[in-house]
């Protein structure tokens, strides 16, 4: 019982490594880095995905080991993309302002330099002053601790009202899905102050940084490469001792864990709590990537996707996760960016720009009805998980019932 | 024999049912009671009343030396004081091991920084195996609870319950569906717990109270009906009347 960490999760190590081949590998065939086989664009696209990968372990962590169907962690990690999106911004304009005034003859106040970055920024939107939220928009280090502060808090006080009431199963579901609509519809709002639908731009600009996206794109890569490394690390630990077979337990019975003398709601709300600070992380990185945010990405559908990738992927796995969340993105990324062959059918053809999510709804059905392990499921084939060992008793609870031999074939 | 829990003049109305009408029940510590009742007399109830699953509408639920009232505790809290139940229906962690099942029952800190820095010491190891042996499960402790017989479930499910260490267990018909053989080791458990802490076991099958050969507490339409051995409650006109007499 005492060995180590590594030697218990042994798919920890064929993680880690798998993810230091790829990044290692994407960085040589890259533009910046190396002999520029593959597109700065498509490392960017890489890189998402890794943060994409790293939400579907938070996801999978609250809904396959938990079992909280949660709908609105998209809503956490957008919100981790505001967060860091509002320090990128403010900075970036700073400079480019300071820069203009400087060459005026007389030296701008520091007020007069306040001023002509809220015009610049908030005039989109028929503003000028700096809404109260953006008080701290001007420190890097304040900014980086609100990325897990906001959410994480947004999570204590919805979950704590949502598990305290006892809302399990699909309301719990509905009531994240309000959240997130919630949050994305008053975001949308002009006087929000986050610039409404327009949202946050030019993300990808680091200020004070003149090295061209190639290079950039690369450091995001290793970044989210990092935190994907440790997110996995640390929910792997999470679920392999007692606390894991305590939330375990409570998808699978919850009341039996309550009379075992454990209180479920609190577990409840630290998973979901924690859980939404990795998305927000995963958000903060993704965004920078992606050069702009905005309400949209909140939308409820962001949410249902990640549970679909999820349960494709093979949810109560945490690998099963990332793949699922790094092929349908991928898969996504190829037939709506119009690579996918159209297929002509002579009367009608199909453009898989708008056919995609049919295949993907339908995939969706499929899985869930064929195989609810998901891709991850494949890998029991190896494994002799399939099926129950029982060394030949039988299945029941009186004499007559089938034995192990016969229920198999 | 100083009293572990004291229930009295609880009522609960379920949707205008009187499900506990005026209940009282006391147990002492290291006492084995047998409750029996037809259909509907409340036994279920009854114990969702002590372990803080249903608040009743009136009454006093009384524990321990300290006389502290149950009535405002969760469910959590209140096993934590000491108070362990089984399920009709035997419920252990299927997707996980016996030995996990035994583990995450034993008596330790509950929160969850406690549980999450938690590291298996030799001594809770030995303890898990322990019990293991007296639930007869030692050769099946790395298999999945999901693979063991009804029986073994029903066993797990009392093993989980005494690594609980509870004062007081609640035993809700521990013998249904078990084979002839599984039945005595099941009363042998039992029995072997009730000398140590205080068991109420709900139980349809007359033979099998028999065997247990204590006070037995009649049920019927939510409050006590007769009291006393079981050849005692057994001559009782009333009792015949409403529930062996059918």
């Amino acid at each position: 019982m005492d060995r180590s960490f590594v030697a218990k999760n042994p798919s920890v190590l064929v993680f880690l490594a798998i993810l230091s081949l790829f990044t290692l590998g994407v960085t040589i065939l890259s533009e910046g880095f190396g002999i520029g086989v593959i597109s700065t664009s498509f490392v960017k696209t890489l890189g998402k995905t890794l943060c994409l990968c790293l939400i579907a372990v938070a996801m999978d962590l609250v809904w396959g080991f938990t079992g909280i169907l949660s709908l609105g962690h998209f809503a956490f990690f957008g919100l981790g993309g505001y967060m860091i999106g509002m320090w990128l911004m403010y900075e970036r304009t700073r400079l480019i302002v300071v820069d203009s005034l400087g060459q005026a003859e007389i030296p701008p106040t520091s007020a007069e330099v306040v001023d002509a970055i809220g015009i610049q920024i908030f005039g989109v939107v028929g503003s000028s002053e700096f809404p109260l939220i953006w008080a701290f928009s001007h420190s890097l280090t304040l900014q980086l601790i609100l990325i897990v502060l906001v959410p994480g808090l947004l999570a204590l006080i919805f979950g704590w009202l949502a598990f305290r009431s006892r809302v399990t199963g699909v309301y719990l579901s509905i009531l994240t899905q309000a959240m997130t609509l919630a949050l994305a519809l008053y975001l949308f709002q002009n006087d929000s102050g986050l610039r409404g639908n327009n949202g946050l731009s030019g993300l990808q600009n680091l200020p004070g940084v003149t090295t061209s996206q190639d290079v950039v794109s690369i450091w995001f890569l290793w970044a989210s490469a990092l935190a994907l490394g440790l997110g996995y690390m640390l929910v792997v630990w999470l679920v392999s001792g007692k606390f894991g077979s305590v939330i375990r337990g409570i998808r699978d019975n919850e009341a039996r864990v309550r009379f075992l003398g454990y209180s479920v709601e609190v577990y409840k709300l630290a998973v979901f709590t924690l859980t939404a600070c990795i998305a927000a992380i995963a958000g903060a990185l993704y965004y920078p990537q992606a050069g702009i945010i905005n309400p949209e990405e909140m939308a409820p559908i962001a949410s249902i996707y990640l549970a679909v990738w999820v349960a494709i992927g093979g949810r109560g796995r945490l690998y099963g996760a990332v793949i699922g969340a790094a092929f349908v993105s991928l898969l996504s990324t190829w037939f709506t960016g119009g690579q996918a062959p159209d297929i002509p059918l002579g009367f009608y053809t199909i453009k898989w720009v708008d056919w995609w999510q049919v295949l993907l709804g339908v995939t969706f059905v499929l899985v869930t009805l064929f195989a609810p392990q998901g891709i991850g499921g494949l890998f029991d084939l190896w494994t002799d998980r399939r099926h129950p060992d029982r060394h030949g008793a039988n299945l029941g609870p009186d004499d007559g019932a089938l034995r192990e031999k016969e229920a198999i074939e | 024999m100083s009293t572990l829990l004291e229930v009295s003049g609880v009522s609960v109305t379920f949707d205008g049912f009187r499900a506990i009408n005026n209940l009282s029940f006391q147990i002492g510590e290291a006492e084995l009671r047998v409750v029996i009742g037809p259909n509907g007399a409340g036994k279920t109830t009854f114990m969702d009343i002590i372990t803080g699953k249903t608040r009743p509408d009136e009454g006093r639920v009384i524990w321990g030396e300290k006389s502290l009232s149950l009535l405002g505790l969760s469910e959590a809290k209140i096993a934590q004081a000491g108070i362990g139940r089984k399920f009709q229906k035997p419920t252990v962690f299927e997707d996980q091991t016996v030995h996990e099942n035994l583990l995450m029952a034993l008596q330790n800190k509950r929160g969850w920084l406690r549980v999450l820095f938690y590291r298996t010491s030799t001594d809770d190891l030995q303890k898990v195996e322990d019990l293991a042996v007296e639930i007869g499960l030692h050769h099946d402790l790395s298999r999945k609870a999901g693979e063991l017989s009804h029986g073994q479930k029903q066993w797990l499910e009392i093993g989980m319950l005494l690594a609980q260490e509870p004062r007081l267990l609640l035993v809700d018909e521990p013998a249904a569906g078990m084979t002839p053989q599984e039945r005595e080791h099941t009363t042998d458990l039992l029995l072997q717990a009730a000398r140590t802490r205080a068991v109420v076991v709900v139980e349809h099958d007359m033979e099998f109270v028999r065997r247990l050969n204590c006070k037995v507490t009649v049920l019927h339409e939510g409050s006590v009906l007769a009291e006393g051995s079981l050849d005692h409650v057994t001559s009782n006109q009333d009792v015949i009347d409403v529930y062996l007499g059918r």
